[in-house]
């Protein structure tokens, strides 16, 4: 399933341009609307408020591309002739999920760097548990948007409804992920792991929600 | 024992969205080696019936069972396996051939000659060599149409379900499913086809339903089949 969703968006390579591109651009720009004044008396970007602005822009570049995905499956209404397939259920919600999870990967390797770069913030002192944030954080996204997609997928205003039912139930998460960045900006090692940690139970928990209600959300 | 489904049952069925009905207490019994020709005017319930008999929706009342001899077939994967649909959308990727479609799905319900099956029934349904690796979406409706036969037939259903599947294609098309379905009933399967085109299923039809506002107003079995003469009359009788 996985396999089968990376490799058509990687031939029209539409919905990973439009995530990268936008998240971008998010960065880009905000890089440019909050600065502080330097020692030397220069004006720079405020690298303290960093974590916000990679998550910000991670968040709506997921939104982006799980609403497109799923809209994929809408087109030959393809997601039933999955569902009709004798493939476990999950294994379609996973397969989706963990094809989310790539393409959200991949705008992370350009959204991170261009903060690191625009904002000057020290985001790869610390990668072993940079990375383990940023894989949790992602994997939380892509569990709880695929859920979320899915059930969205045959509704007619489902572009607007997604991220008004989606975000509310990410909060805790991008709560989680900015925090967690914040303290290791700061060297703050603890604190990084307790929201890692967090992290860790959030993602398991709604990956068994998810798991145990995806069939009930796509039967009619 | 999903290879040998004979039978199924449908016991009470009724569908509501809402405050909608579509079916209302639809019972009728679907045979091995039968074609059922499943008419009505739009909006009967005729896809909604199809859509329970394939698992794809939940009925609110009512259900329906599969027999193969005196056992029942549990819902699941299993099931689903025996099941195979065509129905108005291809359920194909725009985005890959035909060939990438149908080799998706022959991982998707794990056959091990999916290439072979794959390639045998892109000759049946006279999908030409050259559009075989073009993009889905660069076809015409009717080869869509022929390709997404080729995947409900992909791997060898028991149960074949399929929804107005002459729209589209040509008399040449038409003909040529007519006789893979003929060849379906002769090996055994249960065939449930809704659609419009009388002309098409006159004398591969043994059994006629006819929905009408969601109840079954006309339930007829002849061994002989029926011509299109007649089906047009049961047509005209029950269903207007």
């Amino acid at each position: 399933m996985a396999w089968k969703d990376l490799r058509v968006e990687l031939r029209s390579r539409e919905i990973l341009f439009t995530m990268a591109f936008f998240a971008a651009m998010v960065v880009v720009l905000f890089s440019f609307a909050f600065l502080k004044e330097s020692d030397e008396g220069e004006m720079v970007a405020v690298a303290e408020i960093t974590p916000g602005f990679v998550w910000v822009a991670v968040l709506f570049s997921a939104t982006l591309g799980m609403a497109r995905a799923f809209d994929r499956e809408r087109e030959g209404d393809t997601m039933r002739g999955l569902l009709l397939s004798p493939a476990p259920r999950t294994a379609l919600f996973l397969g989706k999920a963990v094809s989310l999870f790539v393409l959200m990967a991949m705008v992370e390797a350009v959204v991170i760097p261009l903060c690191w770069f625009f904002f000057a913030a020290p985001l790869f002192a610390e990668p072993l548990p940079m990375l383990a944030l940023v894989l949790l954080a992602t994997a939380g996204v892509s569990v709880v948007g695929s859920v979320f997609a899915a059930m969205l997928m045959r509704t007619r205003a489902r572009d607007v409804l997604l991220p008004v039912v989606l975000y509310p139930i990410l909060v805790p998460l991008f709560i989680a992920a900015i925090k967690g960045t914040s303290a290791l900006l700061v060297g703050e090692l603890e604190v990084a792991w307790f929201w890692i940690r967090f992290l860790l139970v959030y993602d398991a928990a709604f990956a068994v929600a998810a798991l145990w209600t995806f069939e009930s959300l796509v039967i009619e | 024992m999903t290879s040998a489904i004979d039978a199924v049952a449908i016991r009470g069925l009724t569908k509501r969205y809402g405050a909608t009905r579509v079916l209302a207490n639809v019972t009728m019994e679907l045979r091995a080696g039968s074609l059922c020709a499943l008419v009505g005017p739009n909006g009967a319930g005729k896809t909604t019936l199809l859509g329970i008999v394939s698992t794809l929706v939940r009925p609110s009342s009512g259900e329906v069972s599969y027999r193969a001899g005196t056992a029942a077939v549990a819902n699941g994967g299993g099931l689903r396996r025996a099941i195979g649909v065509l129905a108005h959308d291809s359920f194909l990727y725009g985005g890959l051939s035909a060939e990438e479609n149908l080799a998706f799905y022959a991982r998707l319900y794990e056959l091990e000659d999916g290439a072979r099956r794959a390639a045998a029934l892109l000759d049946e349904v006279g999908l030409a060599e050259e559009a075989r690796t073009r993009p889905v979406k660069t076809y015409s409706r009717g080869m869509v149409q022929r390709v997404a036969l080729a995947r409900a037939l992909l791997h060898e259903p028991r149960v074949l379900l399929l929804d107005e599947p002459f729209t589209g294609i040509d008399r040449t098309g038409a003909a040529a499913l007519a006789r893979t379905l003929a060849r379906a009933v002769e090996r055994g399967c249960v065939c449930l086809v809704v659609s419009h085109d009388l002309e098409a299923l006159a004398g591969i039809a043994d059994h006629v339903a006819v929905l009408r506002r969601g109840k079954l107003e006309h339930d007829e079995r002849r061994a002989g089949g029926f011509s299109e003469q007649e089906l047009k009359e049961l047509y005209h009788r029950h269903a207007e």
